[in-house]
């Protein structure tokens, strides 16, 4: 073991005291008795147990993981197929435009995407009739727009760092382009499209403001319902599924994680 | 590796006369892969410039060159990974335009091995058969017959990140020839390797070329590498193929000072030439302060400038004149180097020249010990310099 100075350990305690602190006070106060948010009253589980026994809740966490999950899948394949191009098509006429509008998503402010979406939509409803009225479906549309741009960096940079002999090699060994894409491409870049999929995921999951416009009623997600209840004053309730929230995600990263690891192991050592 | 090949060739039947030369020499061979005025271009830059060449059947044929040569321009669009710009090329007869690299009988083992890592031993082996679709049974029957040839039978299992260079280059090359292309192209096969290694991987590639007479095209740039190899050995430079011949004749008789310069160590006189017959030449050279007699005609013009080459290895050196009235010229010893095997001396001539000259230590303590600022003359016979035009 090396020895750490006392300024190294010091600097790397005020990091995670500010990345964590916040956090750690939801969690204690998801546990807090009282009623009243911001007063101790000793220990309960109480709050969880109102928490499931709130169906607006229960109902707008579901949709929200329904959603979560669909989009990620979605974009998944499309943020793929986007990167893929990207990095194998070879130069062409216009390459530049294309990755930087693909990438775009990235870095325009949320309140333009939903708002131009939303006006999107509603053109569409009123030219075609599709997608009548909004709800879930126009989510999951909004959500996988931005998500693929996400999942399409992650993927061409990885086919970037990946050895273009093996696909030659393939094709030497008779495989078609096609066959060479399933057999060797996507289990080399699998790993990127395994976190560009967690990503996408918690993104979905995280987004209020894309999801305020293009939602319709009767069909809020869970941070939208969160929001609307701080509005009224912060219930305990909202701690406790933060807490769980929190949980969940820590563990889905603990587990991208170690997916990385033995990849990195796996591919890492050939140099 | 088994020695089976050599004992087979001893035993063979008696050639007959005409058989015996090699293909390259007989007239009216068919080649079997001819290369047409081949030219490649990448933008402005010609990578590979009208190349033509015919390799034969069962060639182990190196092209060796620097980097940037051309050599693996031409392997790649061999391979078909590249198209030519203009030219053709016919593998056993059939135009290979427009052929897609997995419809090509060749198959190459790639610089970098490009095993695929998510695999394994076996499965890497067996990825180009299934694509065949070859049936189980022999897919199964024929890796392991090919993992017993390079001595891996037992690591079938491991995948390659789990295998040291030798053992990958030797999976490399078992997935390579596996689907029996018709030619194996080699991208600097044994570049990887380290020396002890790498002189023991050759001979095994010389030995797996001949059990399975498949076509071999090597690309190196390893000048040592491309002697023990190949039969044939093609000279690149500029994507221009130089020269094409077998290994002993590139070194004894370059036809360039570009192929004497790259292939070894030379030493190179400039001169005029003053006496041109049919059976020799005299060559006046400032640089060798005097005449430089070769035994062999040319075809030049009067008073044209030439070079005069000469390996380092078949000038002798010692503090008594020989006594020669040809090609023996003063100078004194600047440097000495021991390798164990032989001593490289540097020589300086009057002409302030630097000539090379090697030495073998045939024994231990030699009776006329050579020591810097020595007087030395140097000689040589007749037949051993080259003289060079171009």
């Amino acid at each position: 073991m090396k020895r750490r100075s006392l300024f190294l350990n010091t600097t790397a305690a005020m990091g995670f005291i500010f990345l964590y602190a916040p956090m750690i006070a939801l969690i204690v106060y998801s546990f807090n008795k009282s009623k009243l948010v911001t007063v101790w009253g000793g220990w309960s589980l109480k709050w969880y147990g109102e928490l499931f026994r709130n169906e607006q809740i229960i109902d707008a966490a579901l949709l929200s993981l329904k959603i979560a999950f669909i989009s990620a899948s979605v974009a998944v394949v499309m943020g793929t197929m986007a990167g893929y191009v990207l990095s194998r098509f070879g130069p062409f006429r216009g390459k530049m435009i294309l990755s930087g509008w693909i990438t775009a998503p990235l870095v325009m402010p949320e309140v333009i995407t939903g708002l131009s979406l939303l006006l999107l939509f509603v053109a569409m409803e009123g030219m075609f009739g599709w997608p009548s009225g909004r709800g879930t479906g126009t989510i999951i549309i909004a959500h996988v727009t931005f998500c693929m741009a996400y999942v399409a960096v992650i993927v061409q940079s990885r086919l970037s760092q990946l050895d273009e002999t093996l696909e030659e090699a393939a094709m030497d060994l008779g495989a078609k382009p096609s066959s060479l894409f399933f057999l060797v491409t996507l289990p080399m870049i699998a790993p990127a499209i395994i976190s560009g999929w967690l990503l996408s995921f918690t993104l979905s999951l995280d987004d209020l403001v894309i999801a305020s416009f293009v939602s319709g009623p009767g069909n809020s997600t869970l941070p939208m319902v969160i929001f609307s209840k701080v509005r009224l004053g912060v219930s305990p309730e909202v701690n406790a599924l933060a807490t769980l929230m929190i949980l969940v995600v820590a563990i889905g990263v603990v587990a991208a994680m170690f997916q990385m690891r033995r990849q990195a192991k796996l591919l890492g050592s050939q140099e | 590796m088994t020695s089976s090949p050599m004992i087979n060739q001893q035993d063979g039947a008696e050639p007959v006369a005409n058989t015996s030369l090699p293909l390259w020499k007989q007239d009216g061979a068919e080649p079997f892969l001819r290369i047409e005025n081949v030219t490649k271009k990448f933008g402005e830059f010609t990578a590979v410039d009208n190349i033509s060449l015919d390799i034969y059947k069962n060639e182990l044929f190196c092209l060796l060159g620097g980097s940037g040569s051309g050599k693996s321009t031409l392997l790649r669009m061999l391979a078909g990974f590249e198209a030519p710009t203009s030219g053709r090329i016919l593998i056993d007869g059939v135009d290979m335009a427009g052929i897609q690299p997995w419809k090509r009988p060749v198959n190459m083992m790639f610089q970098s091995y490009a095993l695929f890592p998510h695999l394994s031993v076996e499965e890497n082996v067996a990825f180009g058969l299934k694509r065949e679709g070859v049936a189980r049974s022999e897919v199964k029957q024929r890796v392991a017959q090919m993992l017993d040839m390079v001595q891996l039978g037992h690591l079938g299992k491991r995948k390659p990140h789990q295998l040291s260079g030798g053992q990958r280059q030797r999976v490399a090359l078992a997935r390579s020839l596996v689907k029996r292309p018709k030619l194996l192209l080699l991208d600097e096969p044994l570049g990887a390797l380290d020396k002890k290694l790498r002189e023991e991987t050759q001979f095994e590639l010389i030995n797996i070329q001949e059990e399975l007479g498949v076509t071999f095209v090597v690309v190196t740039h390893d000048q040592e590498e491309a002697m023990t190899l190949a039969t044939r050995i093609g000279v690149m430079n500029h994507g221009v193929i130089v020269q094409t011949a077998e290994p002993h004749d590139v070194y004894e008789y370059p036809n360039s000072r570009f192929v004497a310069e790259f292939i070894g160590s030379v030493n190179l006189f400039e001169g005029k030439v003053v006496e041109d017959e049919p059976d020799f030449v005299r060559i006046k050279s400032k640089e060798a302060g005097g005449h430089l007699y070769v035994n062999h005609g040319i075809s030049c013009a009067p008073n044209q400038k030439v070079h005069v080459a000469l390996r380092p290895e078949k000038i002798r050196i010692g503090k008594t004149n020989p006594g020669q009235k040809e090609n023996c010229i003063k100078g004194i010893v600047e440097e000495i180097a021991y390798m164990g095997s032989l001593s490289v001396f540097r020589v300086r001539l009057e002409s302030g020249k630097e000539v090379r000259v090697t030495q073998p230590n045939f024994a231990r303590d030699m009776g006329e010990r050579l020591t810097w600022n020595d007087e030395v003359f140097l000689s040589w016979d007749v037949d051993s310099s080259v003289v060079l035009t171009a």
